[in-house]
């Protein structure tokens, strides 16, 4: 055990009062807590700079409006509490500050963002604008989508999706009761049969996805973060049914592990993972990876919806420039523009000039 | 134009702008025109073409709503599972147990605990990350990165096999004597007792589950294995192999190793090999990808699998097979992730066009487009 600088090995000492008894670390730390909610309460609030150069700014536009400081908050709110003052994008992101303390002024709407927006520094609002950039509603949620999506070839990332979830439900029920549960109980034999078919379908439903997408070459269009992250959940996901598979606790199990431990050994992974740690592998199976697993394919699923779905190999140039504004196109002929992503471009015209004759 | 029309999956389909002839490169230059694809050199022509597959589509599209599709998919694949799980059910094969194995086959089971005593086993002469030993050390030419990374999991397999499990057996005095002999005698000495045990047990039979070993010069040893025997078939030692140094404990490590050690010295003679060659779970039966029973197991690692098949890999000389096939998965893996960076294979896709089919309606569409616009019959 590593050394602690304060020993706490020995007995601890107890306070005795009427019917309460507690340990004296105890009852430091629910001390600490009451000094923390008391400080909490009582310590003034530091005010971000922004808000009060806002408010002298405001100040020096009207003089006679109480804008944000005394007792009252002058800050309007809507009728769901939200302040108007940070982060109304939905309007003009205009901030509006007036007086609700002073009756006998109009309301006035102050424009405390001249020159500065009012959600400056706000790294919330930072984010919303850089997702609203890349994903607004229409991106993220869709009710269109280009018509040559129209194969059965497409279906099977939802299905991935879909599979993965009744995985993790199914995962989640034999997680209640243990892992040895499903060996004496029905209704576990029955959950753990639902885990492994919808694993089976899971990886069979990603592998089809895969394989349509590099015929379709999937990464061209600056898409080649989209396919990485499918090649590593694809990677992680077998690395998630093998741990799966040493989570089993029967014959299967104990057969896997003796077996993979050459391989694990041989590379130095055996330095880390044991395939005959029980514990190691089910807390592999059922945290860790399921985790960076979940966050890949998350990635995954937003990078398909900032990017789109890719574009027929020898698309017609007007369905996607059909304007014939060549300025940018230009630019990339000339090698300013182009992305770094790699494409699976022929050397050859005939794929252009099949379709634009 | 504005036109609704219909694709072949009879959904709606909006043009969303004028489809006036003019097909691209062969318009020309400048606003309003597209430019000469044909005039451009091959460098040109893919940086063109990278141009136009990061545009957003301005083409046809067709209504698409995103969470029907997602709560349809979802009820296909819940209700396939049940169907597939109330039809076919899961593969549940109990684990092998010492207490079976020493049951089964005690002159077997006696011999492997032999080789743990004297160190000769294939846990015994391992290497990292159990122990110093060079059994299974493996080379990448000539590098060993299990070396370089070192023992991890210490084992020594005549400590933790036999006699520190033999030390937690209660009340048996003549056998604390026999160990204490042994554990004195110097290294010469247990040598000796233990090849005389090994020529002994060679000549063994078994009686009623009882193991008879003829007398010999063996010292202590007939007493520690007969002890060690016993406490075997009464399921003491695989408890004591995973238990033995916690009350709580999820390491499985020294039971499947001494049990494993079966395997690999009396292979498919073993009562381990026997139930494995049976579920069809060898290596050389592509055995990683299978499932006990008829089940389907892990199908996706046939690529894997593959290379154990395939020389030098698949020879029992192969001292190096795994770090072999591990080297050149890693190497597929690593290509296939940078798929869109390797020129050759990214261009496949191309080469062989199997996206015509995937995209044959978009085809179709464009001759369609391209006839009407020039009056003629696609």
């Amino acid at each position: 055990m590593t050394a602690a600088i304060i020993n706490l090995t020995h007995h601890d000492t107890y306070i005795h009062w009427g019917f309460i008894l507690i340990s004296l670390s105890n009852f430091l730390v629910v001390v600490a807590m009451l000094a923390l909610f008391a400080l909490a309460v009582c310590v003034p609030f530091i005010h971000s700079r922004n808000k009060r150069q806002r408010d002298a700014a405001a100040k020096e536009v009207h003089p006679g409006v109480n804008v944000g400081g005394g007792a009252g908050d002058s800050t309007e709110r809507d009728g769901n509490g939200t302040s108007k003052t940070e982060g109304d994008t939905e309007g003009s992101g205009r901030a509006q500050t007036a007086s609700s303390n002073t009756p006998e002024a109009a309301p006035v709407h102050t424009d405390t963002t001249a020159g500065d927006t009012s959600d400056d520094g706000l790294w919330t609002a930072a984010a919303r604008r850089i997702w609203l950039k890349y994903l607004p509603p229409k991106k993220m949620l869709p009710d269109s989508q280009p018509s040559y999506v129209s194969s059965w070839v497409y279906v099977f990332g939802v299905l991935t999706l879909s599979a993965l979830a009744v995985v993790i439900l199914s995962g989640l029920v034999l997680a209640i009761k243990g892992p040895t549960w499903w060996h004496t109980s029905s209704i576990g034999h029955f959950d753990n049969s639902l885990h492994l078919w919808s694993v089976e379908m899971f990886m069979a439903f990603m592998a089809i996805h895969l394989w349509g997408k590099f015929w379709m070459a999937a990464w061209r269009g600056g898409r080649a973060a989209t396919w990485i992250t499918g090649v590593l959940a694809f990677v992680v996901s077998i690395v998630e049914a093998f741990t799966g598979y040493l989570s089993q606790t029967n014959f299967d199990s104990q057969w896997i592990a003796f077996e993979s431990k050459d391989a694990f050994n041989a590379s130095g992974a055996g330095s880390i993972l044991n395939p005959m740690n029980f514990g190691q592998a089910l807390m592999l199976h059922i945290v860790l990876i399921p985790v960076v697993l979940v966050v890949l394919v998350g990635i995954h699923i937003l990078l398909v919806r900032v990017r789109g779905v890719v574009h027929p190999i020898d698309a017609l140039d007007e369905d996607r420039n059909p304007q014939g504004d060549n300025s940018s196109l230009r630019d990339a002929i000339s090698g300013g523009d182009a992305p770094q992503d790699g494409s699976p471009e022929g050397t050859g015209k005939e794929g252009v000039k099949e379709n634009v004759h | 134009m504005n036109t609704p029309a219909e694709n072949s999956t009879g959904e709606e389909v909006s043009e969303q702008r004028d489809v006036s002839g003019s097909t691209g490169a062969d318009s020309g230059e400048g606003v309003g025109h597209h430019l000469d694809a044909n005039n451009l050199d091959p460098r040109q022509l893919q940086r063109y073409r990278r141009k136009l597959d990061a545009l957003p589509w301005r083409g046809p599209e067709r209504r698409y709503d995103i969470l029907k599709e997602a709560t349809i998919a979802f009820a296909v694949v819940l209700i396939l599972t049940f169907v597939l799980a109330i039809l076919f059910s899961s593969p549940d094969v109990p684990p092998v147990t010492i207490k079976a194995w020493a049951d089964a086959q005690p002159k077997g089971f006696t011999e492997i605990a032999l080789t743990e005593l004297e160190g000769t086993s294939n846990s015994a002469t391992y290497g990292p990350p159990y122990n110093h030993g060079n059994g299974s050390v493996q080379y990448l030419g000539p590098v060993s990165i299990q070396k370089l990374l070192g023992v991890h999991y210490p084992i020594n397999t005549a400590q933790d096999f036999v006699l520190d499990p033999l030390e937690t057996l209660p009340g048996e005095r003549p056998l604390k004597a026999a160990i204490l002999t042994y554990e004195k005698a110097n290294i010469a000495q247990r040598h000796a007792w233990e090849a005389t045990y090994g020529t002994a047990l060679a000549n063994a039979t078994v009686h009623r589950g009882a193991l008879l070993v003829p007398p010999g010069n063996y010292g202590p040893l007939g007493k520690m294995f007969t002890n060690l025997l016993t406490m075997a078939q009464s399921g003491a030692l695989d408890s004591q192999l995973i238990s033995h140094s916690s009350f709580y404990t999820t390491d499985y490590t020294k039971p499947i190793l001494f049990i494993g050690d079966s395997w690999k010295a009396q292979h498919t003679a073993s009562y381990w090999g026997q139930q494995v060659v049976a579920q069809h779970l060898r290596s050389s039966q592509w055995g990683v990808m299978n499932e006990t029973g008829s089940w389907p197991g892990q199908p996706w690692l046939w690529f894997y699998t593959m290379w154990y098949q395939i020389p030098p890999m698949s020879t029992t000389q192969a001292a190096n097979g795994d770090i072999l096939v591990v080297a050149i998965v890693s190497v597929f893996t690593l290509a296939l992730l940078l798929l869109p960076f390797i020129p050759w294979l990214r261009d496949i896709p191309r080469k062989i066009p199997i996206h015509k089919l995937i995209w044959r309606d978009y085809y179709r569409d464009i001759k369609n487009r391209t006839s009407k616009a020039t009056g003629r019959d696609p």
